[in-house]
């Protein structure tokens, strides 16, 4: 083994006496034998594959000049002492950096422009405090499978392990929460380290790849030539479905008479909204859209019936709790959509198909599971039904989708108006969707805005919705509506932000001034951490410990969000009444020489429905206060 | 619970046992031991890991550990199709009056004395970890001071070799 890799006494400990037991086999090659080979054909380094002869140059320049063979066009980062290399020759490239004012703001802007683009992100920053002001960012990106390139400049490696200045082991730090990580102390493994990076956060899974490089090694000298090999043999990604799997799969679809589609975010990262609407025609089954995968079936089709999980809507939540058959596509049974996992749809059959393995049978034991890329597996379950349908009849679903319609016609969302005189932040969101329209791009923070602009907004496309979703990073709005707006310059991006979130993150404003990047910023100011403030309200009394931030109605509004938007050259508005929302929205709509900034002020009693609370079952679902629906109107 | 033998092959790069090993906390999966050492094959080294762990677990185990993108391959060896075997180093106290009680002791589990003072002898052992046990059970009257023992080895029985393999599917 090499250097450096201590094993931590308190993994060696406990030695317990369990009884023995016949042991499964657990062979990799048994499982995953099938299409290993599928991708191989394809060059694995992205970009061109433009080929460059040796050449000798510093190692600072191998890594812009990889970033540009690449196909690289837009970085976020912010220089610092170990990264400062790098910068030099940066200046003279024709790629795109857009300076941030904090790290997290350059990782999650990376995030942003990856979930318009589909592309990889790229943010940088230099050692230590750099280099730590991305984790949230990048333990976003990992919760969430975003393609991301974090690049941090490292000590060099003569002091590595001294406490140097502003040395901080980042690839120790970030271990647990990247796809992978380099140490890069040789100038000459920059190029294929690099190609190694895009391809990992890119293919089977994507997700974030740190590659921290000390800062001797972008100053040496080495020889770059392109494209790279790459070399990682425990690195094998199943694309292909095994077909005996997906006959199975059918076979489930044609027997079961309360199947459902619930698909997740993996649908939308694989690129597969086409696909996915053929297999739900052809199924006539009804579709749940995950937090992460909404837009990727439209909110318009019939076939829609709502987002699932804790303030999903009651039709998505029924119909997953009573079906017969889930039909799982790129989701993983996160504890925010299944409730209490031993009561979460307790008569279904599950059908998995993931690209990654280990989230097969994680939650939830898959009776028919599936790896591979649901871009493949989908058209192929769609002929495997076709070809089962044709034979074995098609299934009736008509005494399903009645019960389901009635849910829907009975259980609609919707809000209450609020009693306090001021807007319900619920209408705010409702018409920024409805006066922007489905080819705008949304992104939310996280807290009740989050949840409102998931259900009142109309999602028709996929890679139009963005939320921090697996970690629930506050912050995220602002700069990752900046990376998208980086990446599709043409879309109207909105940041749907809380008062609270945006206070964790609004310096990208100064970013989005300075660079052109007229992002439009809806604060919805309810003045107080609104989400917690709910469960304060329902679960503590009403007692509400530290979640009043002072900046709405009736305060001393600090910050006052206008003046602050101002401060940072934003065109900036509040807007307190219900007759004024269609207006400011329009007005924000009709500037895009800058960003705007809307201070919303509504109501802090507004609360987010219709709500699982945490811990019991899917079947306790509220569309109220304390209201939970009449299951026995069954016909 | 029970418990496991996985053999983990790894390619040998900085950081691959800090991968393994925090990827074993941060899931809460408990290492019984761990050994790992170099293969035949330049650049690979090879991890033996026993785990205490139900079913389920040790799929999930599996398949966390084969996301690691240094872990190549990874094949659990059952006791019936493997030869399992760990190493231990005991220093017993022994003066001339007992010294020969304890090297018959050890002569009975095949252990040889590779060391030996006036008040004591170091005794290598290797075996299946119940041999140690009974070995160690045997010598504690005598007095032990000290005892190293290394985390099981386990190879699969017959012909067949698992980096070799590994290298073909590579």
């Amino acid at each position: 083994m090499s250097k450096g890799s201590p094993i931590s006494p308190s993994l060696m400990a406990t030695k317990s006496a369990g009884a023995p037991k016949a042991p499964e086999r657990a062979d990799r090659t048994a499982e995953t034998a099938v299409g290993v080979d599928t991708a191989a054909t394809a060059s694995p380094v992205l970009g061109p594959n433009n080929v460059v002869p040796p050449t000798v140059m510093t190692g600072s320049q191998a890594i812009v000049r990889s970033l540009e063979e690449l196909g690289v066009d837009d970085i976020f980062g912010l220089p610092g002492g170990a990264i400062l290399p790098t910068y030099d020759p940066l200046m003279a490239s024709k790629m795109n950096h857009v300076l941030v004012r904090h790290e997290q703001g350059a990782g999650h802007a990376a995030q942003g422009y990856a979930m318009v683009t589909g592309r990889v992100g790229v943010c940088i920053a230099t050692s230590g405090p750099g280099a730590t002001n991305l984790v949230t960012a990048i333990m976003d990106a990992h919760m969430d499978s975003v393609p991301l390139v974090a690049i941090t400049g490292q000590v060099s490696s003569g002091v590595i392990g001294t406490d140097a200045f502003q040395e901080a082991d980042i690839v120790g730090i970030t271990m647990p929460i990247t796809k992978h990580s380099f140490l890069v102390t040789d100038p000459n493994d920059i190029p294929h380290v690099m190609a190694e990076a895009f391809h990992l956060a890119s293919t089977g899974r994507p997700g974030p790849v740190l590659v921290d490089v000390a800062k001797d090694a972008q100053q040496g000298q080495m020889t770059f030539s392109w494209p790279p090999k790459i070399d990682l043999p425990g690195y094998r990604p199943v694309v292909r479905g095994h077909n005996k799997q997906v006959r199975e799969a059918a076979k489930l679809i044609a027997a079961a008479s309360k199947p459902v589609l619930y698909v997740g975010g993996g649908v939308v990262k694989a690129h597969a909204a086409a696909e996915l609407r053929e297999l739900a025609e052809i199924t006539g089954a009804p579709v749940v859209t995950t937090l992460m995968a909404r837009g990727v079936f439209p909110d318009s089709h019939p076939q829609h019936v709502g987002m699932p999980g804790m303030h999903g809507t009651v039709s998505a939540v029924t119909a997953l709790q009573q079906s017969d058959l889930l039909i799982t596509l790129g989701a993983r049974f996160d504890d925010r959509v299944t409730g209490i996992l031993k009561t979460f749809a307790p008569n279904a059959k599950v059908i998995h198909a993931d690209i990654d393995p280990a989230e097969i049978s994680k939650n939830r034991t898959a009776d028919v599971p599936i790896v591979g890329s649901v871009k493949e597996i989908i058209p192929e379950l769609t002929e495997a039904v076709r070809t089962q349908f044709a034979s074995a009849g098609t299934p009736d679903l008509t005494s399903w989708w009645a019960f389901l319609n009635n849910l829907k016609e009975t259980y609609p969302l919707g809000w209450t108006e609020p009693e306090d005189g001021l807007s319900a932040p619920q209408r705010v969101i409702e018409r920024i969707g409805a006066l922007t329209g489905p080819e705008g791009i949304y992104v939310a923070g996280v807290g009740q805005h989050q949840m409102w602009a998931a259900q009142f907004i109309k999602y028709e496309r996929p890679h139009a919705w963005l939320n921090s979703g697996g970690a629930g990073t506050m912050g995220y709005a602002v700069p990752a509506a900046m990376g998208a707006k980086v990446g599709e310059p043409d879309r109207v991006v909105w940041a749907i932000d809380g008062d609270g979130c945006f206070q964790m993150t609004n310096q990208e404003l100064a970013t989005c001034a300075i660079n052109n990047i007229p992002i439009k910023v809806a604060v919805i100011n309810n003045s107080s951490l609104g989400m917690v403030r709910q469960w304060q309200t329902l679960f503590y009394e009403g007692r509400y410990s530290n979640t009043d931030l002072n900046t709405g109605h009736d305060t001393v509004r600090i910050p006052d969000f206008v003046k602050l938007g101002e401060a940072y050259g934003c065109a900036s508005f509040r807007c307190e009444r219900d007759e004024d929302i269609d207006a400011t929205i329009q007005k924000a709509l009709e500037i895009n020489d800058r960003p705007v900034v809307i201070d919303f002020v509504v109501s802090p009693n507004s609360m987010v429905w219709p709500m699982v609370p945490a811990g019991v079952s899917n079947d306790q679902i509220q569309v109220a206060r304390n209201m939970t629906p009449e299951w026995e109107e069954e016909d | 619970m029970s418990r496991h033998t996985l053999s983990v092959l790894v390619e040998d790069k900085p950081g691959v046992l800090t991968r393994v090993a925090s990827l074993f906390a941060r899931r809460a999966f408990n290492i019984n031991s761990l050994a790992v050492g170099p293969t035949e094959v330049p650049g690979m080294s090879r991890m033996t890991v026993v785990v205490d762990a139900d079913g389920d677990l040790i799929e999930q185990v599996t398949k966390q550990l084969n996301k690691l993108v240094n872990v190549i391959k990874i094949v659990e060896l059952t006791s019936e199709s493997s030869v399992q075997r760990d190493h231990i180093l005991v220093k017993v106290r022994a003066d001339a009056a007992t010294r020969l009680q304890v090297t018959q002791a050890a002569d009975l589990f095949r252990a040889s004395v590779v060391d030996v003072s006036t008040d004591s002898v170091v005794i290598e052992a290797t075996g299946h970890p119940e041999k140690l046990t009974a070995l160690l059970s045997v010598l504690e009257p005598f007095g032990i001071r000290e005892i190293v023992q290394s985390g099981t080895l386990a190879v699969g029985r017959g012909s067949r070799s698992m980096s070799d393999r590994a290298l073909r599917s590579a």
